[in-house]
């Protein structure tokens, strides 16, 4: 029987990639440990061996095609005495776009990933994104990965400042662990592109102390999962020294890297800080959902004077938003963004809780419920005043996120909200968060261990009393 | 406060040779220069202000006027001392929670450390840091921190920012035997060998970590050796004779300056009171404690050479004392009359 090769998966997020270039030709004998193609995702470039013995009887997939879904049938290995003419005349799968011609020119490109992990997090619906006041009208838009996007922020802000600097793990030479920091390095060299040792207490610590003599660090996690080594750094020092200095001196300083879950990637890398870092006084928690969001406003938290917890998320990073084409776009920090208008009940979700949000909010419109959703952006200081006057509007608010469920962002707005605006309220606030057991690494448990579309439908439905 | 160099280290090998040595060698204060007449005054007055500031802060303490931790540094003022006559203008300081001293030898204002400590207005940090956090960019003094250790890492960042900005300033961070054994000590000597950052790293092994003797709490008790595994040199230094630290320091800053990288500097110390004033020290005999301070009291050692060598007379001293004196009892009046800060003063200096 003739043996398919298959599109691997080479990360635990990875849905597809860049076939970029054979390394076996069709009637060539490979044996195992042959590498047979090189593969490219948004985070690298791998190859991939060969792992039985036998003769390339067919290439299905040309190089340089993109967006080859993993699990593709992309070759046939023949085995001894077995003839081409036994593969049947099976095509690509459909979905496997056509070539690009560029691709196969080595460079390292951004895969498009309409759909991360699609048993995850749902497809970006058409939704009518309300215009962000902060973005001029008829502003040119060019569609951007969130990657991309955190990319050319530090970049620019590094060629404007000369006391910018990024350091973390593989942020040099790697080019990245996720590939955030991509080309850094070459455009602005070993000393301010620094790759440290695995040692986040201390790194967390050197760049703190560097912040306080006056210096603008950007410290990479890896993930913010590592920074627990780090924590005492970031809540000890770089947020009370303002403070207990009585004001002489401070550290500003932007902690950055994926927060969060990832995908099947256990307990221990899968858990969402900001409701934690919310609670300090002296930082800014930020966790943007578009690419336009992570942009703008991780160049207002390079700029700003004090300690900046910014909260990303590794599937979002390979997704598509346009970002206005400016050239020096800096959202407001503390600013919560409507990103859909409506008048039936409030959803308020920020980074990736957006995602589910999104999708939400399509499928109670087809029911006839108008939802206005608000992606908060900032977690600390919360806009507070953009939910409550929403909430005056609607009378209903359901709050969604990752995160762990008790003391959760959505709990501390649910809170405030009942305070403040108490008797606009027509329902109780419905909090939908991530289930509070730690993160299985089973599929079909993690699956449930997350929000998922309908806990929040059936939320809004709750709070509207349908 | 700087001081110009003086009393240079002849007949000791030159830093370059140290640096290239892993093992320690000692500063004992035999193989160290005397100092010349205004240095040994200086040294003097400077230990005195510590000694006597310290002294009122124990009493301010037990009258009421202190709440909270007060850790005091009687018994280790020549290390700072010693330390601050090697610096030059720029060099940064920063340390843990016993912090007073190094306030007063940076140049920090006896007042407003005292008013610190009283939690008033006039405080170095208004009120709102207490006597663990104080910070004073003008002199380069970059606190006053409560986590054990953590200064250690943050000390290496000031010395990355030297590195980064190419200037020739150093980081002096102090730490304790204590604080010798938290991880990101260990993390901090790494990166700062790996990028050869300016820096002295200064244990004040004061042979107590709280109650804790080094004997009880460490599997190498010579700290000047802890750098050996990432090739930092160490030197062993007697912190009670200011002459013997400020050597070492002249040593570890040309080191450093020279684009050496880091270096350890252990000073052996004693601290004559508790660890913080609620310590009844019952870990240690009183025998012990008067030994140290009958017969290697670092303020004591200056004052016999003063007068041996004629460079002042009894009255001289007395002079000096009343000085010193007067500068203490000013700070602990200004102190206990400044005003608490204004309530407003809650919900300033948050966020910029």
């Amino acid at each position: 029987m003739p043996i398919d090769i298959l599109m691997p998966a080479l990360s635990p997020t990875m849905e597809e990639g860049t076939l970029s270039k054979w390394l076996k030709k069709e009637g060539d004998t490979v044996k195992s440990g042959d590498v047979l193609a090189e593969i490219e995702t948004d985070k690298a470039t791998m190859e991939v061996e060969a792992v039985d013995e036998g003769v390339i009887g067919r290439l299905l997939v040309a190089a340089g095609t993109e967006n080859v879904k993993v699990n593709t049938k992309i070759a046939v290995l023949l085995a001894e005495g077995e003839s081409a003419d036994a593969i049947s005349a099976e095509a690509p799968k459909a979905d496997a776009p056509a070539a690009s011609s560029d691709a196969a020119g080595g460079k390292a490109r951004e895969a498009s990933e309409e759909t991360p992990v699609a048993a995850k997090v749902p497809a970006q619906p058409k939704v009518d994104v309300a215009a962000d006041p902060d973005i001029p009208a008829g502003t040119e838009m060019v569609s951007t990965t969130v990657r991309e996007a955190l990319r050319d922020a530090m970049a620019e802000e590094m060629r404007r400042d000369e006391d910018v600097f990024v350091m973390g793990e593989e942020v040099a030479e790697y080019q990245g662990a996720y590939k955030i920091t991509q080309g850094l390095l070459q455009e602005f060299g070993a000393r301010r592109v620094i790759d440290t040792p695995i040692t986040e207490h201390g790194f967390a610590g050197v760049g703190v102390g560097a912040a306080m003599a006056g210096l603008k660090p950007i410290v990479e996690f890896m993930t913010f999962n590592f920074a627990m080594q780090a924590i005492d750094q970031i809540i000890n020092s770089a947020a009370k020294t303002l403070y207990m200095s009585g004001g002489q001196m401070g550290a500003p300083i932007v902690f950055r890297g994926p927060n969060g879950a990832a995908a099947r990637v256990g307990a221990q890398h899968s858990q969402d800080y900001a409701s934690w870092y919310s609670q300090i006084p002296g930082l800014k928690v930020v966790m943007p959902y578009t690419a336009a969001d992570a942009k703008g406003l991780l160049k207002a938290a390079i700029r700003d004077p004090n300690p900046v917890v910014f909260l990303e998320n590794e599937i979002l990073y390979g997704q598509h938003f346009d970002v206005p084409k400016l050239d020096d776009f800096v959202l407001p920090i503390g600013k919560a963004r409507i990103h859909k208008k409506g008048t039936d009940a409030t959803i308020v979700s920020f980074g990736i809780g957006m995602t589910y949000a999104v999708k939400a909010v399509e499928e109670l419109s087809k029911e006839g419920i108008d939802v206005e959703l608000i992606d908060l952006r900032t977690i600390r200081p919360m806009d507070l005043p953009t939910v409550i006057e929403s909430v005056k509007k609607t009378g209903r608010l359901v709050t969604v996120e990752e995160g762990y469920p008790q003391n959760s962002v959505g709990a501390e707005i649910a809170t405030r909200v009942m305070q403040q605006a108490f008797d606009y309220l027509d329902a109780p606030v419905l909090t939908i968060a991530g289930k509070d057991v730690p993160m299985p690494y089973a599929a079909n448990l993690e699956k449930l261990a997350l929000p998922n579309v309908g806990e929040v439908v059936q939320a809004v439905k709750t709070v509207c009393y349908k | 406060m700087a001081q110009t160099k003086s009393a240079s280290a002849s007949g000791r090998k030159p830093a370059a040779k140290s640096a290239s040595k892993t093992v320690s060698k000692e500063f004992t204060g035999k193989n160290t220069p005397e100092f010349g007449k205004d240095d040994d005054l200086h040294a003097y007055r400077e230990m005195l202000l510590i000694r006597r500031f310290e002294e009122k802060a124990g009493q301010l303490y037990g009258m009421g006027f202190i709440g909270g931790f007060c850790h005091l540094y009687i018994g280790q003022e020549a290390v700072v001392v010693g330390m601050q006559m090697a610096q030059q203008e720029g060099d940064q300081v920063i340390t843990a929670y016993r912090d007073h001293g190094h306030m007063l030898a940076t140049g920090m204002s006896a007042r407003g450390v005292m008013a610190e400590l009283t939690g008033r207005q006039g405080g170095l940090s208004k009120g709102k840091g207490g006597s663990m956090h104080m910070f004073s960019k003008e002199k380069h003094f970059y606190g006053g921190h409560g986590i054990v250790g953590a200064q250690v890492s943050l000390g290496t960042g000031l010395a990355f920012a030297n590195s980064y900005r190419n200037n020739d300033s150093v980081s002096v961070a102090y730490f304790g035997d204590g604080a010798a054994n938290q991880g990101q000590v260990y993390e901090s000597f790494n990166m700062a060998a790996l990028w050869k950052l300016p820096i002295i790293y200064i244990v004040e092994n004061n042979r107590y970590a709280m109650g804790t003797s080094t004997a009880r709490a460490t599997a190498q008790s010579n700290y000047s050796m802890r750098g050996v595994g990432f090739g930092i040199p160490g030197i062993q230094v007697d912190g009670m004779d200011v002459r013997a630290v400020k050597a070492a320091g002249d040593e570890a800053l040309a080191h450093c300056r020279a684009g050496k990288g880091p270096i350890i500097l252990e000073m052996l110390t004693y601290r004559y009171r508790g660890h913080s004033m609620s310590d009844p020290a019952k870990y240690r005999s009183k025998e012990e404690v008067q030994k140290m301070r009958s017969e290697q009291d670092p303020i004591e050692q200056v004052r016999a050479r003063l007068l041996e060598k004629g460079w002042a007379s009894e009255d001289e001293l007395k002079a000096i004392d009343k000085d010193i004196r007067d500068i203490v009892t000013d700070s602990a009046d200004f102190a206990q009359n400044d005003p608490e800060p204004d309530v407003s003063e809650l919900y300033t200096d948050i966020l910029l």
